[in-house]
C-alpha cells in the first residue's frame, strides 16, 4: 500500500483554493454587479424613437430591452430599415439576415384625398410631425419625413391612409448583382 | 422593367482573350522544347509524359463529377493539361508510371480541387506534385538517365520503353547518371571543389542545348528560354519575375563565386543549370499562385531566386526551384496586401492628395 | 508641348472607320418629339407650358430648377400634345414625365435672345447667364450644366480651359465631326467660355487618331496665340477628364476634388460649339450630332439630329437595322448605357446609338477567376478589381470600400481584359450603388430621429405650458378666494 498523506494534502489544498476562488467570484458577482445595462441605452439609441409598436414591442425602449437580452431580431424595426438593422447587427456583434428585407421594404404613408376628412387625428399621432392639415382642411404626408411608422394608419377613421412601398426612380434606381458565375 | 437589352451593365466589347487562348499559348511555348525532349529520352519519355498528362486530366473530371461542377468548361480551357504538362516535365524522364500518378493525383486533387478548384489554389499545383513525390520516392526520382536519343542504337524501342515506363524500370546502378547540379553537390560533400567538380560536368553548349541528363524541363535550356521569351513577347507574362528570379540567381552566383570559387558556383552556371529558365518563366510565373501587381511580382520573383539558390547551395537537395516557389507561394499573399498599386488622386496610404498650388 | 504618361488603360480595336468619313448629316424633322424633363444631372426642369400650347422653334419649354439644373427647348414650332410618363433612355427603362411635342412641319424660330455683339467685352456672368439660359449641358455624355462648371472660375483660380476632343470610346466619331467640319465654330465657343471663366489659356485635346481634326482644329486655333492644339496618345481612357488632365499637365486631380482645383477646367468640343451658337445667334441647344453604328445596322452615319427624335425614327433614317441587335448602346460600347428599346428619345446626353451584334460584344458565360492581375495592370485608377470583386460577390460593401471601390470610375478596362469574361464593372456599380443606396437611408434614418425628437420636445413643452397655465390659474382662484 502506498502512504495516501500526499494524496490528501493535495485533494485537500486544491478543493479549498477552489472553495476559496469561488466565493471570490460569488461575491464579486452580487456585489459589484452593474445594474443596468449599458447596452440598452445604446441600442435605443440608434432606434427611431417614434415608439411605433411595429416590432411587436409597447415601444422602442422595450424592443432595445430585448435585444441586449437576444430575445428579438435585429430585423423587427421596419421604419428603420435596413440602416438600422445593420447598425443594431452590428452593435450586437451579430450577421443579420437582411434577405427579405427587400420584401417587407420601407414604407410611406399615402393619404387618398377621396376619402379623407380633415379631422387631424392622424397630424396629433404622428411621431415625426411629417402630416400638415388644419381642420376640416385636406391632410397630406410630406413623404420625406415620413419613415413608415403606420401609426397615423391605425387611427385614420375613414382609412383614408395607406402604407405604399417606396417607389424606385430613376434618381435612386441601380444595377442589380451580377447573376452567378458558372463555376469551374 | 429591364429588358433583354439591360441584364448586363457595361462594357460590351471584349478583347479577344480567353482562359483557353492563355492556356494554349503556354503550351505552344512548351511544344519546342517538349519535342526535343520526347526525342532526347525516348519511348519511355514519352509514355510517362503520356500518362501524367491523362492521368491529370481524368483526375479532374472525376473530382469536377463529385463536386458537382460543369465539366466541359474546365477540361476544355487547357488549365489542367498544362499543369500535367509542367508536372511531366519536371519528373524524371524514365520514371516509372506509378510515380507519375501519385504525384498526379497530389497535385490536382489536393493542391487544386482541395482548395477550391482552378483560381482558389494557393501553392502551384504542379510543384505540390513533384515534391510529394521527391520527398516520399527520392531514388526513383533523382534516376536521371544520360540521353538516349530515339531511335539512336542503344535506346530502348516501344516493347522494351512500356516495360521500363510501366514494368521494372530501368537498372539504376548501370544506366542513372547524375545532373550537373546533383553532380556538384555530391563532390562538395566529398570535398571535391566547385572548381574541379565543374570541369567534369556538361559543357555550357551542352545544357544550353540539352545534351545532358536531367528532366524534360531542365534539358534544352535554349528552347525553354525561346519558349519563354515567346511568352513574352504575346503579352502572357511580363517581365517581372523572370528578370526578378534569374537576375538575383545569378547576381547571388557571381558574386558568391568571387568569394570562394571553390565552394559556390558562378551566375552562369546558376542560370543554365536545373529548372532555372522553365521555373522563372513557366512556374513561377503562374498567375493563380504569383502576386497581382507588377511591384509584387519583382519581389516574389527576387524571393524565388534568393530561396533557390540557397537551397541549391545550402540545403539537402540539389535543384531547389520547386520549394522555392511553393515557399514563395505562400508569402504571395501578404506580398499582395502591401504591394498595392497606389490610387489615382491618393497618396500610398490612401488619403487624397495634397492640393498643390493656390486656389 | 510636353505630355506626360498616364497609367493604365487599354488599346481596344476602335472600329470607327465605318463613320469616320461621314460628314455630319441632318435628319428631317420628325413629326412628334419626346422632350424629358431630366436631361441632365441635376434637379429635373420644370414645364412652363401645358398640353394644347403653341409654341415656336427655340422657344422656353421647361425652366431649371435650382442652382444644378438646366432648361429645355423646343427643337421646331408645333403644339404641346401632353406632359406624359414616357420611357426613359436609360438601363432602368422607367419612365420620366417628358414633353410631347407635335411638330406642324413649319419649323419657325421663335424670338431669340439677342446675340452677344461682343462676347470678350462682355461680363463674365453675363456669358454664363446665356449659357444657362440657353440649357447647354456637358455633351460628352456627363451632361452637367455647362454654366454651373463655367462658375468654378469664381470659385478657383484657373490656368487652362482644357478642351476634350480626346473621344477615346471605340465606334464614335461625332466629335472627330464636329472638329473636323466646325473647327471655327469650336475655338470660338472656346474662346468664349475662357473668357467667362478667366482661363489665360486654351489647350485642345485630341487623340493622335484623328489627324484630320488635329490639323483642322490647329488651322483654325493659329490665328489665337494662346490655344494650343495637342495630339494626345491614343489610350482608353484618354477622354475621362482626370486622365486628360494628367496627361496634359501632369498634375494628379486628388481624389474627391475636381480638375478645377488644379487650375484646369474640361468641356467637350461639342458643348464649345453650343456655347458659340447660344452667345453668337442666341439659339439654345436643341439639336446635336450622333454617331448611329454597329454591325446591326444597315449603314453608319453622324447625323445631326433634334432633341426629342425618338432613337427608333433615328435608326430607320439611318438605312434601320439589317439584324437583331444582341445590344443597343447609347453612348460608347465601353461606359455607355444600354437602352430598353428603340422606343427612347434622344436627348442631349446621347452621344452615339450602336446596334451591337453578339460577335462584336464578344459575350462569353463568366469563369472562375485565374488572379492573372490584367485588371489590376491596366485600371487607370490605380485600384485593384482582382480584389474588390470576390467581397461584393459576398456583398461585403464595406471591404470593397475599403479598397477604394468609389474611386472607381467604371471606365470598363478591367471587364474588356479580363480573360475569364468576369463582369467587373458590373460588380462594382452594384457596389457603388449599393453604397449611395446605404448612405441615403442614412441619412434618412438620421433625419427621423431628428424630427421625432423635435417632435417629443414639442408636446413636452406643450405639456409644461399647460402645467404652468393650470397652475397661474389655480394661483389666481386662489387669491381671489382669500381677498375679499
Amino acid at each position: 500500500m502506498f502512504d495516501l498523506g500526499p494524496v490528501y494534502q493535495s485533494v485537500g489544498s486544491l478543493a479549498a483554493m477552489g472553495a476559496a476562488l469561488g466565493a471570490m467570484l460569488g461575491a464579486a458577482a452580487k456585489f459589484l454587479a452593474v445594474e443596468e445595462n449599458p447596452l440598452e441605452l445604446e441600442l435605443a439609441g440608434l432606434l427611431p424613437g417614434s415608439q411605433c409598436g411595429q416590432c411587436g414591442f409597447v415601444g422602442c425602449n422595450q424592443y432595445a430591452a430585448a435585444l441586449a437580452k437576444n430575445e428579438a431580431p435585429v430585423t423587427a424595426c421596419a421604419p428603420g430599415g435596413k440602416d438600422v438593422a445593420e447598425k443594431l447587427a452590428k452593435k450586437l456583434g451579430v450577421t443579420a439576415d437582411l434577405s427579405d428585407h427587400e420584401d417587407k421594404g420601407p414604407r410611406r404613408a399615402v393619404i387618398d384625398e377621396d376619402l379623407c376628412i380633415g379631422c387631424l387625428r392622424c397630424v396629433q399621432e404622428c411621431s415625426t410631425d411629417a402630416i400638415v392639415g388644419a381642420p376640416k382642411q385636406m391632410h397630406t404626408v410630406l413623404a420625406d419625413n415620413c419613415h413608415g411608422c403606420a401609426k397615423c394608419f391605425k387611427v385614420c377613421p375613414t382609412e383614408a391612409i395607406a402604407m405604399c412601398k417606396v417607389p424606385v426612380t430613376l434618381g435612386t434606381w441601380h444595377w442589380h448583382k451580377p447573376a452567378p458565375a458558372l463555376l469551374h | 422593367m429591364s429588358s433583354v437589352y439591360t441584364d448586363k451593365s457595361g462594357p460590351y466589347i471584349h478583347a479577344p482573350v480567353s482562359v483557353q487562348k492563355t492556356m494554349t499559348t503556354v503550351l505552344l511555348a512548351l511544344a519546342p522544347a517538349t519535342l526535343f525532349d520526347a526525342w532526347m529520352f525516348g519511348w519511355p519519355a514519352i509514355f510517362l509524359f503520356a500518362i501524367t498528362v491523362a492521368t491529370c486530366v481524368g483526375l479532374e473530371a472525376l473530382c469536377l463529377a463529385i463536386a458537382g461542377k460543369p465539366m466541359r468548361p474546365s477540361l476544355v480551357d487547357g488549365s489542367v493539361v498544362l499543369t500535367g504538362w509542367l508536372l511531366a516535365m519536371s519528373l524524371p524522364p524514365w520514371a516509372p508510371w506509378w510515380v507519375a500518378v501519385i504525384a498526379s493525383i497530389f497535385a490536382v486533387c489536393l493542391a487544386k480541387h482541395l482548395f477550391g478548384g482552378l483560381g482558389q489554389n494557393v501553392f502551384n499545383p504542379a510543384m505540390v506534385g513533384r515534391v510529394a513525390v521527391l520527398v516520399s520516392f527520392p531514388v526513383q526520382m533523382t534516376a536521371w538517365v544520360a540521353p538516349h536519343p530515339l531511335f539512336a542504337p542503344g535506346s530502348p524501342g516501344i516493347v522494351e520503353a512500356l516495360f521500363i515506363t510501366f514494368g521494372h524500370g530501368f537498372n539504376l546502378d548501370t544506366m542513372s547518371a547524375a545532373s550537373a547540379l546533383g553532380f556538384i553537390k555530391t563532390e562538395l560533400s566529398r570535398h571535391v571543389p566547385v572548381s574541379q567538380s565543374i570541369g567534369q560536368i556538361p559543357t555550357l553548349m551542352d545544357m544550353l542545348v540539352g545534351r545532358r541528363p536531367g528532366s524534360f524541363g531542365e534539358t534544352s535550356a535554349l528552347l525553354i528560354l525561346g519558349g519563354g521569351l515567346f511568352l513574352l513577347a504575346k503579352r502572357i507574362i511580363s517581365w517581372h519575375i523572370p528578370v526578378a528570379m534569374m537576375g538575383t540567381l545569378f547576381v547571388l552566383g557571381t558574386g558568391f563565386s568571387h568569394l570562394d570559387p571553390d565552394r559556390f558556383t558562378d551566375g552562369i552556371f546558376q542560370m543554365t543549370s536545373g529548372a532555372t529558365f522553365i521555373g522563372a518563366f513557366f512556374i513561377a510565373t503562374d498567375y493563380v499562385t504569383s502576386p497581382t501587381s507588377k511591384r509584387g511580382q519583382l519581389v516574389y520573383g527576387f524571393g524565388c531566386g534568393l530561396l533557390t539558390w540557397v537551397i541549391r547551395t545550402f540545403a539537402g537537395y540539389p535543384e531547389g526551384v520547386a520549394f522555392a516557389v511553393l515557399l514563395m507561394n505562400a508569402l504571395t499573399p501578404i506580398v499582395d496586401q502591401y504591394t498595392r498599386p497606389r490610387a489615382f488622386g491618393r497618396t500610398r496610404k490612401g488619403e487624397p492628395l495634397p492640393i498643390r498650388g493656390d486656389k | 508641348m510636353k505630355l506626360f504618361p498616364v497609367r493604365g488603360g487599354i488599346h481596344p480595336e476602335y472600329r470607327k472607320d465605318r463613320t469616320s468619313e461621314c460628314a455630319v448629316v441632318a435628319m428631317p424633322m420628325p413629326r412628334i418629339l419626346y422632350l424629358p424633363l431630366q436631361q441632365h444631372i441635376g434637379a429635373p426642369a420644370e414645364p412652363v407650358v401645358q398640353e394644347g400650347d403653341l409654341v415656336k422653334k427655340g422657344q422656353l419649354l421647361a425652366r431649371g430648377q435650382g442652382v444644378v439644373s438646366a432648361p429645355t427647348h423646343a427643337p421646331t414650332s408645333g403644339r404641346i400634345g401632353a406632359i406624359d410618363r414616357v420611357t426613359a433612355p436609360h438601363p432602368s427603362g422607367l419612365p420620366q414625365l417628358t414633353i410631347v411635342l407635335e411638330a406642324d412641319g413649319r419649323d419657325e424660330w421663335g424670338e431669340l435672345a439677342a446675340p452677344i455683339a461682343d462676347p470678350f467685352a462682355a461680363e463674365p456672368a453675363d456669358i454664363k447667364a446665356r449659357v444657362a439660359a440657353s440649357g447647354i449641358v456637358g455633351l460628352g455624355g456627363a451632361t452637367f450644366p455647362s454654366a454651373v462648371k463655367l462658375n468654378l472660375g469664381t470659385q478657383h483660380k484657373l490656368q487652362i480651359l482644357l478642351l476634350n476632343g480626346a473621344e477615346c470610346e471605340p465606334y464614335l466619331t461625332c466629335d472627330d465631326r464636329v472638329m473636323r467640319e466646325y473647327a471655327g465654330e469650336v475655338i470660338d465657343g472656346a474662346r468664349i467660355m475662357a473668357h467667362a471663366l478667366g482661363t489665360p489659356r486654351i489647350v485642345v485635346g485630341i487623340e493622335s487618331n484623328k489627324p484630320q481634326a488635329l490639323e483642322a482644329m490647329t488651322k483654325a486655333a493659329s490665328a489665337f496665340g494662346n490655344i494650343a492644339v495637342v495630339g494626345v496618345p491614343v489610350q482608353y481612357p484618354m477622354g475621362s477628364e482626370r486622365h486628360l488632365c494628367q496627361a496634359i499637365t501632369g498634375l494628379e486631380t486628388p481624389a474627391r476634388k475636381l480638375t478645377a482645383d488644379l487650375g484646369v477646367v474640361v468641356h467637350n468640343v461639342a458643348t464649345a460649339r453650343a456655347v458659340h451658337h447660344a452667345v453668337r445667334f442666341g439659339r439654345p441647344l436643341i439639336s446635336r450630332v450622333v454617331t448611329v453604328t454597329g454591325g446591326a445596322m444597315a449603314d453608319g452615319r453622324n447625323v445631326e439630329v433634334a432633341i426629342g427624335t425618338m432613337v427608333s425614327e433615328l435608326v430607320a433614317f439611318c438605312g434601320g437595322l439589317r439584324e437583331a441587335p444582341r445590344r443597343i448602346v447609347s453612348g460608347g460600347p465601353m461606359m455607355g448605357a444600354p437602352l430598353p428599346s428603340l422606343e427612347v428619345p434622344v436627348v442631349k446626353g446621347t452621344s452615339g446609338v450602336l446596334a451591337l451584334t453578339a460577335a462584336e460584344t464578344n459575350d462569353a458565360p463568366a469563369g472562375p477567376c485565374i488572379r492573372c492581375g490584367s485588371c489590376v495592370t491596366i485600371c487607370p485608377c490605380g485600384l485593384s478589381p482582382v480584389e474588390m470583386a470576390p467581397f461584393i460577390r459576398k456583398d461585403n460593401f464595406e471591404a470593397a470600400a475599403g479598397l477604394g471601390v468609389m474611386d472607381c470610375v467604371s471606365c470598363g478596362s478591367c471587364s474588356y481584359v479580363c480573360p475569364s469574361h468576369i463582369p467587373l464593372v458590373h460588380y462594382f456599380n452594384y457596389a457603388k450603388g449599393s453604397l449611395n443606396a446605404a448612405d441615403r437611408d442614412r441619412r434618412q434614418q438620421e433625419r427621423i430621429k431628428t424630427l421625432a425628437e423635435a417632435h417629443n420636445l414639442r408636446l413636452e413643452k406643450a405639456a409644461e405650458a399647460k402645467r404652468q397655465a393650470a397652475a397661474a390659474k389655480k394661483a389666481q382662484t386662489e387669491s381671489q378666494a382669500t381677498t375679499p
